[in-house]
């Protein structure tokens, strides 16, 4: 099965170095409808942008550094943590998972291509022209400063007079269209696509999860588009949905977007969640422990996860009954979710742990994922979180989230698929140096402010009090966010000169057992020579062990 | 759980003796946060628990497989293949539904517990009754009622309520509203933050034992000045109360020596916005000065209250506090000068 002899491999894969003069790369990277280019075009696009949210992050901590200090002036800190949230859910988070999703999903499902190639292509570029159109509202003379959630009727024209507003509605409608297109796209291929033998129940468990976030795409996405249209009918055609003085509400903009912002959590971690269930049992050499009730968790989280949105509303004075349901749903969510991590851990127990850069990655994301996700359920006990919602409880809570779960994941899986996108390996040096950088600066950065939270300190302030013993815990933080900052470069410099001069892969360096490790690294751009047939959930090992093949078991 | 009462009765008590600036949700002064506090101990413990339990089972995983010896870029050998258990599943699926279960029934009779309307008996008075108006970046108190008289004056950033005792509980009912976005209400000493959002009226219940000055301020975000929208609640004995409420519900001070100060005033546009009681300046849309000398603090409770602060007020509010919807007006020295006089004497 293995695809050893592809002559014109190399020439056509989305990598191939220099030779070709730049016009002619810039024209098939531009007219690109392959599945790999669009992957990498993604997760290039998020790694941009996940700089420049990086150094907005920057910018605010050495505002915060101490309580007197006047580096950044009020309006432009409220812009800045305004793009910065934007810019890290919208433009980072979501494209750089359907970015490396788009990469190996048809690989994994032994499908030469997306359902829908074109589509797909139109996703990237439609994602790109919505975070520069966002990004152009600074040709307003200056960002949005409404906040990520955007609060209405801070959006009003009353409160926001310059179009920054719009273009930032604008962009994450379009920006919307991309993400939208892509989980069409996922769930037919995924549904549609597959190899030979390859039932739904045998499919790789980082494509189940992919299904499943795109299914919450599908319910979760459109609600926002609709909110932010109604956002611009306010704004330029004098419509009066937030508009309160003329009968609009400002709840209902709440309601909207926390229906789209609390499965947009998910949306974030279950590729996540899939990515590590590759990758622990590669590293562990252990078969993944409970396949089905991995699958059935999934499935549980992605639809409970739709009904808990209020808990983001606890403190708008809803009635206890309704508060109460809310609690119980959310509580509900760490059930599927814990089994997941019991799951993790039971099947690294009794294996044989080989700590690579994957599994380094991975080692982060458990033992950080779990503190997001305990002051999570502290969060959605509503007394509790009427003090803590809005504090600086809450930033430490959901950086500890996307960045000990969805930032440590993302990275394992970068540096899992590394290999086969560009045929040779990270630097493990490097990469040891960006995950203790990360891990350290990320605890010394995002622990502190739990801990100002609870000392009464809100979120989104651009200045503090000097007697309020806040300052501290602030500076902590400021120390770890520069302390954090160069493993980010470190990251982006081993991406570069690895593709240059890191070892040869070959095919399957990991020795793992899906189909994506069967072909060339990179692959052609018809990822397959022959499609496979499958029989069970982990195909190469049943190559790679003929006398004791897993379907028996299955 | 006796043990987290006790503590949780014990931080009450050291509440008493925090220094001023005390901001911590583990201060409480109140039955409602100290409600609030026995939760989230509870709720620590479980979670430290966990934490110890999993993060112990991680470490301990990896200390015993983690693959040594061979070379480090080589797969280690394949152990057995252990491909799930039912029973196990089951079981680390109920444990976590118990605690659930459990953590469902503490939070709801906490729910219960917090920013809860009074018991009707003999020994709780009339609630006093304030609505509470959120606007850019400032805080408005309207008096309603108290002890079932009724009160009608209007005041800013500086909300006095009176001390409860054990004989006699005296409530406030705050009546949460916004002029324009949304805001929030949070003093973290004495209970979890209700939201004040247009077109909507939110109800909080403030009561605690402890007289003093608590602080907390506007935790969502509403503009350029959040972060200076500082929230101040003075609680008085019911003495020094019913004194403050005497000394407000008068009209202004109109002392014959400030007659040109006043009239300076009353001839800029200070009057479109402000209101002094007793005088024509009847604006409704910035912060009552009728007795504005009985206030600590100025600009929503960013710099003390004092001549040289205010004179730099007036000069330019944009100096103290960038972004304010007070413009600069660019007054000659000597009407300057008259009319923080004139302030200065609204006692
Ligand atoms: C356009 C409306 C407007 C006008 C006109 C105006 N003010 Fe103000 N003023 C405000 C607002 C709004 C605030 C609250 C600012 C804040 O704290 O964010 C304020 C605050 C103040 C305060 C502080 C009150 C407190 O308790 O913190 C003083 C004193 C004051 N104004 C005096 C004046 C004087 C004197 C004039 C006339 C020369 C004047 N204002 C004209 C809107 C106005
Ligand atoms: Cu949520
Ligand atoms: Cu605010």
């Amino acid at each position: 099965m293995s695809l050893a002899d592809h002559p014109s491999a190399h020439a056509d894969a989305p990598t191939s170095p220099a030779g070709v003069d730049l016009a002619s790369r810039l024209r098939v990277w531009t007219t690109t409808v392959d599945h790999k280019r669009v992957g990498i075009m993604y997760v290039l696009m998020a790694v941009v942008f996940l700089v420049i949210g990086g150094v907005e992050a920057v910018a605010m901590r050495i505002q915060l550094w101490s309580s007197d200090l006047e580096v950044i002036s009020p309006d432009v800190f409220n812009q800045l943590f305004t793009m910065h949230g934007t810019t890290m859910v919208f433009f980072v988070g979501m494209p750089i998972l359907i970015g490396i999703g788009n990469y190996v999903v048809p690989l994994m499902i032994g499908a030469r291509d997306m359902a829908f190639p074109r589509l797909n292509a139109l996703g990237f570029w439609v994602t790109l022209f919505g975070g520069l159109l966002t990004y152009f509202s600074l040709a307003t003379g200056g960002a949005p400063a409404i906040g990520w959630f955007a609060y209405a009727p801070l959006t009003e024209t009353t409160f926001a007079r310059s179009a920054a507003v719009d273009f930032w509605a604008l962009g994450l409608i379009v920006a919307g269209i991309g993400t939208v297109t892509a989980a069409m796209n996922f769930v037919a291929t995924i549904l549609a696509m597959r190899a030979p033998g390859m039932t739904l129940n045998k499919i790789p468990f980082f494509t189940w999860t992919m299904l499943w976030t795109s299914v919450q795409i599908l319910i979760a996405v459109p609600p926002l588009t609709a909110a932010l249209v109604m956002v611009l009918f306010d704004r330029e055609l004098g419509a009066h949905f937030f508009d309160v003085q003329n009968g609009g509400s400002a709840l209902l903009w709440q309601h909207l977007f926390w229906f789209f912002g609390h499965p947009e959590v998910y949306i974030l971690i279950l590729p996540v969640f899939g990515m590590v269930s590759e990758i622990i049992p590669v590293f562990s050499r252990k078969v993944l422990f409970g396949y089905e009730f991995m699958a059935a968790a999934t499935m549980a989280i992605a639809f409970i996860s739709l009904g808990v949105w209020a808990h983001h509303m606890f403190a708008v004075g809803l009635s206890r009954q309704v508060d109460l349901f809310f609690i119980v749903a959310s509580l509900l969510v760490s059930i599927p979710t814990g089994i997941k991590f019991f799951n993790w851990l039971a099947t690294m127990f009794g294996g044989r742990i080989w700590f690579a850069s994957p599994m380094l990655f991975c080692f982060g994301f458990l033992s950080m994922f779990l503190i997001g996700g305990l002051t999570g359920i502290m969060l959605a006990l509503a007394p509790f979180d009427f003090q803590l919602t809005d504090s600086y409880f809450v930033v430490g809570h959901f950086h500890w989230v996307l960045i000990g779960g969805t930032l440590f994941g993302t990275f394992a899986g970068i540096h899992y698929w590394y290999p086969k996108v560009t045929g040779r390996m990270l630097s493990e040096r490097l990469a040891h140096w960006q995950f203790w950088l990360l891990y350290i600066g990320f605890f010394v950065t995002f622990a502190p402010m739990h801990v100002a939270g609870m000392l009464g300190m809100p979120r989104r302030i651009f200045s503090y009090e000097p007697d309020r013993a806040w300052e501290i815990w602030n500076q902590l933080a400021t120390i770890g966010a520069l302390i954090q900052a160069p493993s980010y470069l470190i990251f982006v410099y081993n991406l570069v000169s690895s593709y240059r001069h890191g070892k040869i892969a070959g095919d399957d360096p990991w020795d793992a057992w899906t189909l994506e490790w069967t072909t060339s690294s990179p692959p052609p751009t018809y990822n397959f020579g022959t499609i496979p047939t499958v029989h069970s959930r982990r195909p190469l090992w049943d190559t790679k062990h003929p006398d004791d093949p897993d379907w028996q078991y299955e | 759980m006796s043990g987290v009462f006790a503590s949780g009765n014990a931080l009450l008590a050291a509440a008493a003796e925090e220094p001023w600036h005390e901001l911590s949700i583990f201060e409480p002064a109140s039955p409602g946060g100290a409600a609030i506090v026995r939760l989230a101990l509870l709720v620590l413990a479980v979670a430290a628990l966990i934490f110890l339990v999993v993060e112990g089972i991680l470490f301990y995983t990896i200390a015993r497989f983690r693959h040594r010896g061979g070379s480090s870029d080589t797969p280690p050998p394949e152990p057995p293949q252990v491909y799930g258990s039912n029973p196990i599943e089951i079981a680390w699926t109920v444990a976590p539904a118990l605690i659930v279960f459990f953590l469902v029934l503490v939070s709801a009779r906490t729910l219960w517990e917090v920013n809860a309307a009074p018991a009707t008996s003999r020994n709780v008075i009339e609630p006093l009754t304030v609505t509470v108006v959120g606007r850019q970046w400032w805080w408005e108190y309207r008096y309603q009622s108290y002890d079932g008289r009724k009160l009608a004056f209007i005041t800013a950033n500086e909300l006095h309520i009176p001390a409860s005792s054990p004989e006699r509980s005296r409530p406030t009912r705050l009546l949460l509203e916004s002029a324009d976005v949304v805001h929030s209400f949070w003093i973290p000493r004495l209970e979890g933050k209700v939201d004040l959002i247009p077109g909507r009226t939110n109800q909080l219940w403030l009561k605690t034992d402890v007289t003093g000055l608590f602080l907390g301020q506007c935790a969502e975000f509403c503009g350029t000045q959040h972060a200076h929208m500082l929230l101040r609640v003075v609680v008085d004995s019911p003495e020094d109360f019913d004194k403050w409420l005497a000394g407000q519900a008068l009209p202004a001070v109109d002392d014959p020596q400030q007659a040109a100060g006043r009239e300076a005033f009353l001839s800029e546009s200070c009057v479109n916005c402000h209101r002094i009681r007793g005088t024509t300046a009847r604006g409704n849309y910035a912060p009552d000065l009728t007795h504005l000398m009985s206030r600590q603090t100025l600009a929503s409770g960013i710099i003390p209250l004092d001549e040289t602060n205010l004179r730099r007020w007036i000069h330019n509010p944009h100096d103290i506090k960038p972004g304010c919807l007070m413009p600069a007006f660019g007054l000659s020295a000597e009407k300057e000068e008259l009319i923080v006089q004139y302030l200065l004497s609204l006692k």
